[in-house]
């Protein structure tokens, strides 16, 4: 009766260190931590590094660094440099976009926004040099770019939140502050203003891609680790050579549902749910305010909210 | 097709947890079991009750259809079919085909000779559909706190429910939930991802191994998680965000009552900095 159910590594063969596939000769050189966790080890690899930080790797850890220490030292000076303050308050305190009156100014006043403009441009600039270093690791193992494009959806949502939206509107002020209590301030705002963003489909779609892609991930790690005592875990080695694993993983679902992915198949379903998530998301956002200004009467009128008495 | 190529050496008898041989069949690809007929019969009847209770309401449109929960007046006791006794009937429908579908789900497993996971982690989701519509409304003493079956009602719902408690981003429990759900989504689009880019890795290369994940994880963030752990922390992930999604809306209500905005005034009286 009692069977044994996969939840953690009980017992831990460990092998060698392993240094990686072998990048090519223009590459920088692969830092080496050697380093093993046993308690990493008991949910997954028990190696840690090496790491490549590369050029593209070290631009966007200073220009992120940069942009945190804009951000943390204005929210220091906000409350008159006292350390105690800062901690206490940590949580509310903001640094926000530049002042309706600016405008699309390239740079206000420093306390006025500057500090929020210049903050956001090296945010930026270090996210888009981590996306160049996914796309160009991808690219040096001879592997395919489908993790940077997945990355490039979120840069979607990203820049439509604090970019290309505010640009339509006119105005930098349109955009979201960084802050804790102050980004969910922004979010709660933006619904209320533009008639509840329930009523907006492309946030309908967001929402169902979002939580679709938690379903199927439960789905799908949960059915690998049940075949993982058949090797299930091995996906390539299933993809290419299809196992006694891979066929009990298809044939649960199909009993269970009458339908069934493959291994390969499943990972599209996957990254595609993902991939939808912020990009639909981006579109809603972005037709807020620029094209839709209230979504509660939109859907009246469309007929998917019920008609205005 | 009914039958995969490889699928009639593994439809074998037994595993089941009632009723014996009894139900062990197939209809076409799907597995029937004690719990396929009880998942049928809730299901049906339920989906026969939603359509009497559109047919009653005053929209055939499909956004605009709703069955509502009983009246705050009825509390805890069953209501007249029209004003919410259908909503109750078709929560119990909803609890049982649901609980079926997880015992048929075991049913499978134990057929296929393969782990629990699956229906473990389905009863997580039932967890979060049981407490929205079961334990909240017998904790606040009235049905009429569950939420509405209509696309665009339970939306309104979901909205008016969270202002009723301020600025609803300002639950931890709710923070903690979105967290979950963001980080399941962006963990799935890089195990999607590595999946697919090693074994597409473009016109005339090679399909790649599970080395070259490794070494790709490792390259751009000194650890990869390895096979079997991305689908352990996938799934830790997943389950994390519904349960988390649980506690949020049970608190609000049954344990808290005031804003959220408010509740973070114990962090502000912190003597340190108070």
């Amino acid at each position: 009766m009692a069977d044994y159910q996969n939840i953690l590594t009980q017992i831990q063969a460990r092998g060698h260190y392993d240094p990686g596939v072998p990048l090519p000769r223009e590459d920088w050189e692969r830092d080496h931590i050697k380093m093993f966790s046993n308690l990493l080890g008991k949910i997954g690899d028990a190696q840690i590094g090496p790491v490549y930080l590369g050029f593209t790797g070290v631009a966007s850890i200073i220009c992120g660094l940069t942009a945190i220490e804009i951000i943390g030292l204005n929210m220091w000076a906000s409350v008159g440099w006292d350390p105690v303050k800062f901690f206490g308050q940590l949580a509310w305190l903001s640094l926000d976009p530049p002042l309706p009156e600016h405008g699309l100014k390239i740079l206000p006043p420093l306390n006025e926004g500057g500090w929020w403009l210049i903050a956001g441009f090296f945010l930026t600039a270090s996210i888009i040099l981590w996306w160049v270093r996914t796309y160009r690791r991808a690219k040096q193992l001879k592997v395919g770019t489908h993790v940077a494009w997945a990355f490039a959806s979120a840069i979607w949502l990203y820049l439509v939140l604090g970019f290309i939206r505010p640009i339509m509107m006119g105005s930098w002020s349109e955009a979201v502050p960084f802050g804790i209590f102050t980004h969910l301030d922004w979010t709660n705002d933006f619904s209320l203003i533009y008639g509840n963003l329930f009523y907006n489909p492309f946030h309908m779609l967001s929402i169902v891609f979002l939580y679709g892609a938690v379903l199927l991930f439960a789905m799908h790690g949960a059915t690998i680790l049940a075949v993982s005592r058949f090797g299930g875990e091995r996906e390539l080695e299933q993809i290419i050579d299809r196992g006694t694993g891979a066929e009990r993983a298809a044939l649960f679902w199909r009993w269970t549902m009458g339908f069934n992915c493959t291994i390969e198949s499943f990972h599209r379903w996957g990254w595609w749910f993902a991939i939808l998530c912020p990009l639909t998301g981006g579109i809603g956002i972005l037709l807020t305010g620029t094209v839709v200004d209230n979504w509660y009467l939109w859907a009246t009128e469309t007929g998917f909210a019920p008609p205005l008495q | 097709m009914a039958l995969l190529s490889f699928e009639r050496k593994y439809r074998v008898r037994g595993g089941t947890l009632i009723g014996g041989d009894l139900f062990d069949f197939w209809v076409g690809p799907f597995y029937v079991g004690f719990f396929g007929v009880t998942t049928l019969f809730f299901s049906a009847l339920g989906t026969a009750l939603i359509i009497y209770g559109a047919a009653l309401g005053d929209t055939w449109n499909p956004w605009l259809i709703t069955i509502d929960p009983p009246d705050v007046s009825y509390g805890l006791a069953l209501a007249p079919l029209n004003e919410g006794g259908l909503w109750q009937i078709i929560t119990f429908c909803a609890t049982g085909a649901f609980v079926s579908w997880a015992l048929r789900e075991v049913e499978i497993c134990r057929k296929l000779g393969i782990g629990y996971h699956v229906p473990v982690a389905f009863g997580v989701a039932i967890l979060a559909y049981v407490t929205l519509v079961i334990i909240r409304p017998v904790l606040m003493g009235a049905w009429s706190y569950g939420f509405p079956y209509g696309i665009m009602t339970h939306l309104d719902w979901v909205s008016e429910t969270g202002y009723q408690y301020g600025n609803f981003h300002y639950n931890p429990a709710h923070m903690v939930a979105i967290t979950f759900f963001f980080t399941t989504t962006f963990a799935l689009a890089l195990h999607g991802g590595a999946i697919l880019s090693a074994t597409n890795p473009g016109r005339g290369e090679v399909v790649k191994t599970t080395e070259h994940e490794n070494s790709f994880f490792r390259d751009i963030m000194g650890y990869s998680i390895g096979m079997i752990g991305i689908h352990r922390l996938g799934l830790f992930l997943a389950l994390s965000a519904g349960i988390w999604s649980a506690i949020c809306i049970v608190i609000a209500g049954p344990l808290y009552e005031g804003s959220w905005n408010d509740w973070w005034d114990w962090w502000k009286n912190i003597p340190i900095w108070n």
